[in-house]
């Protein structure tokens, strides 16, 4: 991490992926040796259809469609074991962050919509109390992805052990929260 | 209770974070009576808002930068903020580091927030306040001892990095060193720092199931009779996902400082309650 995130992501124009990439989060990709460690490493790397290493070898050649519909960015977690062990000392998970980022941008097919839907709920949860109310995210994500009778005994678990409150914990500047959402004001 | 409250107590910030309010309140109540005992004070920020989690760091960059500011406008300059959650404190460490790296971001504060972000707020894990104190101090205080329990020491993965944040030293054994001074024997295993597959085990249900059962599988293999963490998305992860046929109980670490400290059996089982795998049979056999 650089410490040198863009917040205004409208000016993140490049030649090639990694220019945007690197306007975006000040991550140069162009430094990945394909080691393969962080593919070595990764929790996850057998649900993703591109390794990490992969990945960035596309984005050296500027695969662009390639890596931005590819399900390995929505996959990603963030843990950091990659990134904490890259001999070339990438921030990987600030470079997903914005390859999501150039994903979205372009309106192109995203494979893991699941992914995006339950992240969607949870922004949409968060403008609306300022906090995180898990059994409604729960509740619209599975009817918005048409899960909604999967997981239906862990839910009802959680809901016994008093894990999911029915009323939300809200913050009392709502109005505050509200703005911190509004895109214009983040342009300011 | 047979523990005894501290009588000096030291001043902290505290950012609870929304786990803490929901689906972790056993780790929040064992938190507040780990603290009475240890002297420590948690002033909970006023106001606090959700740090933004994984979802507005993995899709909205900006609005992630926007909610986390908040919350450190939010606290005093002279004393430091404590945050329970790994996840929340990587979101507040990593969005101050960036603050203090960009002008242009400082300035951008400055316009629009009431109070500034103080440049010299100290943003420390709870694992980290316990991890400085005393071994000694810290042993002399506690009322009972864990002798007999094997305990699988779990950090999770979001205490690490990003980079540059490298572990302070020491802290990589802070849960060992702290359970073998409670007199626990802790055992040597593979899986402490795998991730458990965090906000997957919403969308991609069976990519954490096998995240989750790789851990279990070799912290059971270790002869664990429990595993002791420092995350509360872990803990509930573990729980709530594991399908192994085998499998021990996962404990939150403010809830076995709790015990160590002098909570008493009615105590605990007010917390044990919301477990969803049972660690009664474990400590039942220590006494009230």
């Amino acid at each position: 991490m650089s410490g040198n995130i863009n917040i205004h992501p409208e000016k993140v124009r490049g030649k090639s992926l990694s220019e945007e990439i690197r306007n975006l989060c000040g991550v140069d990709i162009n430094t990945c040796l394909q080691c393969r460690t962080c593919a070595s490493v990764c929790p996850f790397y057998e649900a993703m259809e591109n390794a990490p290493h992969t990945l960035f070898r596309k984005i050296q050649y500027g695969l662009r469609e390639e890596v931005l519909t590819s399900s390995a960015i929505w996959i990603c977690v963030g843990c950091n074991t990659c990134a904490s062990q890259c001999p070339a000392m990438i921030d990987i998970v600030a470079a997903m962050d914005a390859l999501r980022h150039l994903a979205l941008e372009e309106d192109i097919r995203i494979p893991e919509e699941d992914i995006l839907n339950f992240h969607r709920e949870v922004l949409n949860s968060i403008e609306r109390y300022g906090r995180t109310h898990k059994l409604e995210i729960m509740l619209r994500y599975k009817i918005k992805s048409r899960h909604l009778f999967s997981d239906l005994d862990t839910g009802v678990v959680m809901l016994a052990r008093r894990k999911l409150d029915l009323r939300p914990s809200r913050v009392h500047s709502a109005k505050e929260i509200k703005r911190l959402f509004k895109k214009a004001w983040q342009k300011t | 209770m047979t523990g005894k409250p501290s009588s000096d107590m030291i001043d902290f910030s505290y950012y609870p974070g929304c786990s803490m309010a929901t689906t972790a309140k056993e780790c929040s109540l064992s938190l507040i009576q780990a603290c009475k005992y240890l002297g420590l004070n948690l002033i909970e920020l006023d106001d606090w808002n959700c740090c933004g989690s994984s979802s507005a760091h993995c899709i909205d960059m900006q609005l992630s930068f926007e909610l986390a500011v908040r919350n450190l406008t939010l606290a005093p300059p002279h004393r430091p903020l404590v945050v329970m959650c790994p996840s929340c404190f990587r979101n507040l460490r990593q969005t101050k580091h960036h603050l203090a790296h960009s002008k242009k971001l400082q300035e951008l504060v400055a316009r629009r927030h009431l109070n500034p972000v103080a440049d010299n707020l100290e943003i420390i894990h709870f694992l980290s306040v316990v991890g400085k104190m005393d071994l000694k101090k810290l042993k002399a205080k506690a009322t009972r001892s864990l002798k007999g329990i094997k305990i699988a020491p779990y950090y999770g993965c979001m205490l690490a990095g990003p980079p540059p944040f490298k572990p302070e030293p020491g802290d990589s054994v802070c849960i060992e060193r702290m359970l073998e001074a409670f007199g626990a024997q802790v055992v040597l295993w593979s899986n402490i720092r795998w991730c458990c597959g965090t906000f997957l085990t919403a969308s991609k249900p069976e990519v954490a199931r096998d995240a989750v059962n790789t851990i279990m599988e070799s912290a059971v293999a270790s002869g664990a009779d429990c595993i002791v963490t420092a995350c509360a998305m872990c803990q509930i992860n573990l729980e709530m996902r594991c399908t192994q046929e085998k499998k021990i109980p996962i404990l939150h670490f403010s809830e076995i400082l709790a015990i160590a400290m002098g909570a008493d059996e009615n105590e605990w089982n007010t917390w044990f309650r919301y477990h969803l795998v049972d660690p009664r049979p474990i400590f039942s056999k220590l006494g009230g």
